[in-house]
């Protein structure tokens, strides 16, 4: 096949063939975006919480006094611990996906000067750690004696767990157990590393930071109380929360059940990620219309080619052109202005990421959403080109000895 | 001449009805995805007091003796006492502080269980100053916020929740374990965003949407409100972590805002040298370290340094405009194409002495009618894509209505796009050499 009369025929129709070289190269730009930004979206929603989301479920209380803690968390742990198929309960501040309780920012000396970054802290009594299913990589699980008690906001020396990701962050490349860290007059030093441990809101601070979890072995008290973390048979989880709402507001009728946390770990964990996944339905929405309208435009302007060059072609089959040809001619057409929109759709669609860049947390387009990119609108164009072109090669030959 | 140019060109319409739906389909989705996310950026982007938002102000001084280097933005709060100083020196029109914190609300003469709901505490000058709106009764007096008088005024949603609507003042609210009493109930009022309580924007990551939640349930004087619900605050940020947990007074915490209302720019720059002049005083008495480090930002400032609209809002917008001008892109081919076509008639009528500008005029009427017919898609799936949007679990989507100002853009959008889409190949079509088209006949 010969290029050299497409071209020319290509340039006798400048302004089609340019505005739609525009129309993939924009095209081709916005896709290999909107993937990309769909890419992120779904990795975000894959984060692994270290939890086990599937078994737990979270009770919380509101409205009661502090100085009732103590007492409310008797009725309501014995009260809780009576429902049937009920695995485990303990007291813990709060979990991944639920309401964000223990935020700090920390430092790694006691002078508070080296900023460590913002972490979430878990305040869980005994038991809590076994029940989320916390996996411990290195150094030792909290002994009976690690739980302390406290007053305030953490007791004000503890040996904690933090998360590889937080240990990695605050002390590179080096071991972290033993090591120290400090908030304003509070100590801590780490006597085991976790493998996973989602903050609260991950990604509410960053995709970077979505890990960086401490957690703090403690004694449920006045400081800790009202927010219950219940373990079931996944099997049986939905039964036994229902079972666990019934039961609090008759064992606590004074206080108030916060209806949107008291639910199974991976209804809240479906709730927070809810906005990216409605942003990744409109991008998909938006990639799917993008194409259609991309392969209608081509349809529309290769039908027009076709009827204009309904002589040519006849005369072209009169001498000896097979229906093949035609239909390749055709063809290596679109090939041709499809790949000089890629061409230019690669620059775009890098100068919009670094646009992207500045605007939104989003890393650098990796280089592969190119080539990928570019066979789909090369598939594209194919596909929407075949209509038009198998009508072409349909023309009949004696068209060129009529008149119109 | 239009009518004959507008019945021309419905002819040519219907003459090729594949090319002329393929045209309208591309138009109106693509104004359909432009205008849905545009109104929602025009919802979440407004002024929420259009007629007195330049004369209100939010003061911050830096409190925080803790912070390391100069150029730091100050917090986004105060402390207590820097706050309160500066709301009874009254050195503006007006000033009201700001807090708001969680509740426990039960109406002892109704029988239905407590619920958690959202209080602010504030001064009596917070309904003046942001024109808010009452349906039973009215706020409460200077008096009662300096005798910590145990009143409330209460939003129309929990009005209705509680008291089904009825006309509630006088009515006993228990807030906590103290009993208020009700001395005005709001009209429905939905500022957007909630502006007065807007702050650590830009701390959000772009998640900014709780900024559009809808204003509190209970509004109650400043000094009761801290009493009634002591030990449940929460502060915007702590230097050093306060003794007793949600008791903020003396803490080394930032958690109250202060809004003042100034008429003019003498008054806005004596209130900086105020602002200034305050926090050197507290430098010299050795409370603050950053004296210069003042702030006093208009409304629309506030919201824009606190970046309000949501990023993902944005984001939604430039893509849906992205695929707009793809969209233009291709209505420019197939007009081309559909002009080119009928080159032939073109060269009679230029033959016959119709003017170039007689053909581009029939030609931008032919593209302006497309433009119509895909604003009314358009308008439908604008119609179609708020109500998707309605259904989203985020703060603002109850917000989420076509205005009329949005509804006229729709369709002037609509046009414009399709002049834009039709100028180009109206004017190669005014340029078809009569001559050779005769020929070719």
């Amino acid at each position: 096949m010969q290029i050299q009369p497409i071209l020319a025929a290509l340039r006798k129709h400048r302004l089609a063939t340019l505005l739609i070289v525009l129309e993939i190269a924009l095209a081709c730009a916005v896709l290999c975006n909107a993937c990309f930004l769909i890419a992120n979206r779904l990795g975000m929603m894959q984060l692994v919480s270290g939890v086990d989301e599937s078994s737990l479920a979270f009770i919380r209380l509101t409205g009661y006094d502090d100085k009732i803690t103590a007492d409310l968390n008797a009725r309501v742990l014995a009260g809780l611990r009576a429902i049937p198929g009920m695995q485990s309960v303990s007291v813990i501040n709060t979990v991944p996906f639920a309401q964000q309780r223990g935020a700090s920012g920390i430092t790694t000396d006691a002078a508070g000067q080296h900023f460590g970054g913002v972490v979430d802290f878990y305040t869980g009594a005994p038991g809590s750690i076994e029940e989320l299913g916390l996996r411990v990589v290195a150094g030792q699980r909290p002994q009976a004696d690690d739980y302390r008690s406290f007053s305030n906001f953490l007791p004000t020396d503890a040996r904690v767990l933090v998360t590889q990701s937080l240990a990695e962050h605050l002390w590179p490349g080096a071991d972290p157990l033993g090591r120290e860290f400090w908030m304003d007059k509070y100590h801590f030093r780490v006597m085991g590393v976790l493998a996973h441990l989602a903050v609260a809101r991950p990604g509410g601070r960053g995709a970077n930071s979505a890990d960086w979890s401490v957690f703090v072995p403690v004694q449920a008290g006045s400081s800790l109380g009202g927010s219950y973390l219940l373990r079931a048979d996944p099997a049986n989880l939905p039964r036994v929360l229902r079972e666990a709402h019934a039961v609090v507001t008759k064992v606590a009728p004074d206080t108030v059940l916060d209806r949107d946390e008291s639910r199974t770990v991976s209804a809240l964990r479906h709730t927070w990620f809810q906005r990216d996944r409605t942003m990744t339905g409109m991008l998909l929405g938006v990639i799917v219309a993008l194409l259609l309208v991309t392969a209608l435009g081509i349809v529309g302007l290769a039908s027009f080619w076709v009827q204009q060059r309904r002589r040519q072609i006849g005369i072209r089959r009169a001498i000896g052109a097979t229906r093949a040809d035609i239909l390749r001619y055709f063809q290596t057409e679109n090939f041709l202005i499809v790949s000089g929109g890629i061409a230019l759709g690669m620059a775009l669609a890098f100068g919009l990421n670094l646009l992207l860049m500045t605007h939104y947390e989003l890393p650098r387009l990796p280089l592969y959403y190119l080539p990928i990119g570019a066979l789909a609108l090369w598939a594209l164009g194919q596909l929407a080109v075949l209509g038009p072109a198998l009508r072409a090669a349909a023309v009949p030959p004696v068209v060129a000895t009529r008149s119109v | 001449m239009f009518t004959y140019y507008l019945d021309l060109a419905l002819r040519s319409l219907k003459r090729n009805r594949v090319l002329t739906a393929l045209m309208v389909i591309a138009i109106a989705v693509g104004i359909g995805a432009s205008m849905t996310t545009l109104t929602v950026m025009h919802l979440l982007s407004g002024d929420p007091l259009p007629n007195k938002s330049g004369t209100l102000f939010y003061a911050q001084v830096d409190a925080d003796p803790t912070r390391t280097g100069d150029n730091i933005e100050p917090l986004d709060m105060m402390d207590y006492h820097s706050a309160v100083d500066l709301w009874s020196a009254h050195r503006a029109d007006r000033q009201t502080l700001i807090v708001d914190s969680d509740i426990k609300l039960l109406a002892p003469d109704v029988n239905l269980p407590p619920l958690m709901g959202t209080m602010l505490s504030t001064t009596v000058d917070f309904f003046p100053m942001f024109d808010v709106p009452f349906q039973y009764g009215g706020s409460w007096t200077a008096q009662d916020d300096a005798k910590h008088a145990r009143v409330a005024v209460i939003s129309a949603d929990l009005n209705a929740k509680l008291f089904g609507g009825a006309a509630s003042v006088g009515r006993t609210l228990r807030l906590r374990d103290t009993d208020v009493r009700i001395v005005g109930v709001l009209k429905p009022w939905r500022p957007s965003p909630q502006f007065y309580t807007v702050r650590g924007g830009r701390f959000a990551h772009g998640d900014t949407a709780d900024f559009y939640a809808r204003p509190e349930d209970v509004i109650t004087p400043f000094t009761s409100g801290l009493e009634i619900n002591d030990g449940n605050f929460q502060s915007f940020t702590c230097w050093h972590i306060p003794d007793q947990p949600g008791h903020l007074i003396n803490a080394p915490c930032a958690w109250v805002g202060l809004w003042v209302e100034l008429g003019s720019a003498t008054k806005v720059s004596d209130y900086r040298h105020f602002l200034a002049g305050y926090a050197a005083q507290q430098k010299a008495l050795g409370r603050f370290t950053h004296a210069d480090n003042t702030r006093l930002r208009e409304l629309m400032q506030w919201l824009d340094f606190n970046g309000v609209v949501p990023s993902d809002v944005c984001l939604q917008m430039w893509l849906a405009f992205a695929f707009l001008a793809i969209c233009l892109f291709n209505t420019v081919g197939l007009l081309l194409a559909k002009f080119l076509r009928r080159s032939g008639e073109i060269g009679v009528r230029r033959a016959l002495g119709a003017s170039r500008a007689a053909v581009f005029a029939q030609c931008l009427v032919e593209a302006g009618l497309i433009g119509l017919l895909g604003g009314i898609g358009g308008w439908l799936l604008t119609m179609a894509g708020l109500w998707l949007v309605r259904r989203q679990p985020t703060a603002y989507a109850d917000l989420a209505h076509l205005d009329v100002s949005m509804f006229l853009t729709t369709f002037v959008l609509a046009v414009v796009v399709s002049l834009l889409a039709g100028a180009l190949p109206a004017l190669r079509a005014s340029r078809v050499a009569p001559g050779l088209q005769l020929k070719t006949l």
